[in-house]
């Protein structure tokens, strides 16, 4: 199959530039920048005015399967992928049961291979039932399939536990991906602590429940001298402590979140729980600090956090209502945000969402190389759309972004040769 | 009289001019409470639904005895006994009773915004009774009144509020009016205790008590629970009761015509005394009062009555 006519982004390489992409057997068999006279017009996709980018690679997602899959399962989840133009996904451990054995791995990784859309990687938790007490069965679930070990969703709490499941993690090649939250100082919050939320009267979440928690896992990591990942980083704070921890040459990367990085506090207003994340949305002044962020590499991430929970659920007092937000079809278009409103660089955009990710996880996707997988989003730059429940693949109908007018639309998903999605 | 809002949700909605009509409709009403026979056929053949899913005496009561001096008719459900311990939304419970077409809902609700919420797909009259940490204007509305009847204007006025501000609607409320109104306000507690923000809602902040007080013309205490103990926001009754409870000693330094209010219901020996709780500078009890005469008039107003007799 070829793909005529596309300006082909790859992050990579640095290559941008008009061309034509050969796909054979699931894997690129050539790419032509300028063109190839000999591409043959039968079995191509015009992709003039088209970009055409590696899939993308979202190290953040829940797609709730097994145990909640009246939240999202693994096909849907699959589909709302696709739809995104993302063709590689880290599914987050905190299912029921909790992926922290080499049994839910295999049954995640057979199902996916059933399904047959797009690839969704396990990660593993990091503890037993996420409970913090006792270190998971890393080694085995690397054998069925993990390639990074996370208790998504809640921190480790114990410095101990944390030591030994960097030092654990390291025995078996495993990233490590943290989420960092002081349960002391969240607390019942809600919602960023600020002058809004107690005008609102909500209890708000701190900064500080955020950045002490990075702080200490930073001194960890510092001091074991092993790779650590951080995940949706939302404070200004904490991206300031990973910067300076990074010039003394610290191991650590990070990622955020796209509802960090284009909304604010201000979405919450009107107690819309779809507005209603961990960590929550913050102040103008942390989304231009995490833009900087990403301008100056600091961030090498964007992930989505994909946290799809029902209607019903949602449909709830802002005080009852769960965390989380959708991300996977948003993901690319808020890439594409981020470059049109902040004039980001748009191969560094892209290669937040596709190599960054696949080098942190150590796995082979996210760039457009002859011999590699052909993972492909083609996207029209131009397309003006508005997320509305309709548009949505996912089970769950939960954006952030409802309403919100983005520029710039999947046209194709292939995932592995395959046109996974066609918009 | 035309009013423009259907609901009350919070003193942050309402605009000055609008609390000045208030407040100035209010004596009408409360005349009407010192009468022998204390009641009018404003609103016969009106049914105002009280749904408290929080514990109130005081709040329920003056709602119910409010419209019932109006001649509305009036059905009170509680959390207690409800569909609510049945694990019923708020939203189905409210869509259900809005099927038998009351013409107002009186809510209390532990959670902040769900009774603004319930105002936009409602077509009868929400009136907010206090909704979580977020506002509770009909307090608001009657410490205000108070302050005026006694003083005869706001304007000018220094209010002195004293407790636990970060979770008080009450505070809140008092706070946004009295600003609006042309007063001066003064919130007093440890800095826990101090909202993250405050610093924006256009009043003064001080974590001293002592100081504040011979400048206060009205002092208003807030209770204080023992809850925030668990919480680490303050170390417990005598330490509080030491820096922040109104004694005789700081009333004495009090200026002579300054009065003492507090919302209810009072922590005796915490943040308030009986010796300046039930002393002559206390106008606690006529904030009970006039809770009862502002409920009609916001009654009245949101209701769109036929003219007081």
């Amino acid at each position: 199959m070829w793909i005529k006519g596309a300006r082909i982004l790859d992050p990579a390489s640095g290559l941008d530039s008009p061309g034509d992409l050969l796909i054979e057997k699931g894997h690129i068999a050539g790419i032509y920048p300028g063109g190839h006279n000999d591409a043959h017009q039968q079995n191509a996709i015009d992709a003039r005015g088209l970009w055409a980018m590696p899939g993308l690679v979202d190290m953040h997602v829940h797609l709730r399967d097994p145990g909640y899959e009246y939240k999202e399962d693994l096909y849907t989840g699959s589909l709302a992928a696709a739809a995104g133009g993302v063709t590689t996904v880290l599914a987050m451990a905190n299912t029921n049961p909790v992926n922290d054995n080499p049994s839910v791995t295999q049954y995640i990784v057979e199902r996916v291979k059933e399904i047959g859309l797009i690839r969704i990687l396990p990660a593993g938790a990091v503890t037993k039932g996420l409970r913090g007490k006792e270190l998971s069965e890393m080694g085995l679930m690397k054998i069925a399939g993990i390639v990074a070990v996370s208790d998504d969703g809640r921190p480790i709490e114990s410095a101990s536990m944390m030591r030994r499941a960097l030092e654990y993690a390291a025995t078996f090649g495993l990233p490590l991906i943290v989420h960092c939250q002081d349960l002391s100082l969240s607390g019942k919050g809600v919602m960023h602590e600020s002058a809004l939320s107690s005008s609102l009267g909500l209890l708000g979440i701190p900064r500080l429940a955020e950045d002490v928690m990075v702080a200490r896992d930073l001194t960890i990591c510092e001091d074991l001298k092993i790779p650590l990942h951080i995940t949706h980083v939302s404070s200004r704070n904490s991206l300031a402590i990973i910067r300076h921890a990074r010039e003394r040459g610290v191991r650590v990367t990070c990622d955020a979140t796209p509802h960090n990085l284009l909304l604010t506090e201000a979405r919450v207003a009107d107690y819309d729980t779809n507005a209603k994340m961990y960590p929550p949305l913050r102040e103008e002044s942390d989304r231009m600090a995490l833009i900087h962020g990403l301008s100056a590499g600091i961030i090498d991430c964007i992930a989505s956090d994909h946290a799809p929970h029902a209607y019903d659920e949602k449909d709830l007092d802002f005080d009852l209502a769960p965390f989380g937000t959708l991300g996977l079809q948003t993901l690319l278009p808020a890439l594409l945000k981020l470059h049109y409103d902040h004039k980001l660089d748009l191969l560094k955009l892209i290669a937040t969402a596709t190599v960054n990710p696949a080098r942190i996880l150590g796995v082979e996707a996210g760039h457009l190389s002859v011999g590699g997988p052909a993972d492909i989003a083609l996207v029209n730059p131009e397309a003006l759309w508005t997320l509305t429940e309709d548009v949505i693949r996912s089970k769950s109908k939960n954006s952030a972004f409802l309403g919100l007018q983005f520029k710039g639309r999947v046209a194709y998903t292939i995932c592995q040769g395959r046109i996974v999605y066609q918009g | 009289m035309n009013w423009p809002h259907k609901d009350l949700i919070g003193i942050a909605d309402l605009a000055a001019g609008e609390i000045e009509t208030i407040l100035d409709m209010t004596p009408s009403f409360k005349e009407i409470s010192q009468r022998d026979i204390k009641k009018v056929p404003t609103l016969r053949g009106k049914t105002v639904v009280l749904l408290f899913y929080e514990a109130s005496t005081r709040t329920r009561l003056s709602f119910e005895i409010a419209a019932k001096r109006l001649s509305a008719d009036t059905v009170a459900i509680s959390q207690s006994g409800s569909s609510f311990e049945k694990g019923e939304t708020m939203l189905d419970a409210a869509k259900n009773i809005m099927a038998m077409n009351p013409d107002c809902i009186v809510i209390r609700y532990p959670y902040a915004g769900t009774v603004a919420r319930l105002a936009r797909i409602m077509p009868c009259s929400v009136l907010n009774a206090g909704d979580g940490f977020h506002e509770h204007p009909t307090q608001a509305l009657l410490d205000m009144y108070s302050m005026r009847e006694h003083f005869g204007t706001l304007t000018g006025l220094h209010v002195v509020m004293v407790g636990d501000i970060r979770h008080s609607r009450v505070a809140r409320s008092n706070a946004y009016g009295l600003t609006k109104m042309g007063a001066r306000v003064t919130l007093v507690a440890p800095q826990t205790l101090l909202p993250p923000g405050v610093a924006s809602w256009g009043v003064e902040v001080s974590t001293a008590f002592d100081p504040v007080i011979p400048s206060a013309d009205v002092i208003m205490m807030l209770r204080v629970q023992k809850e925030r103990i668990a919480e680490h926001l303050f170390s417990g009754d005598r330490e509080y009761a030491s820096f922040y409870g109104l004694n005789q000693q700081r009333m004495q330094r009090m200026k002579k015509h300054a009065v003492i209010m507090h919302p209810g219901p009072m922590n005796r020996g915490v943040e308030i005394n009986h010796d300046t709780a039930d002393s002559p500078r206390a106008i606690i009890l006529n904030q009970v009062e006039n809770g009862v005469a502002i409920r009609m008039t916001l009654l009245y107003l949101c209701l769109g009555g036929s003219n007081v007799d």
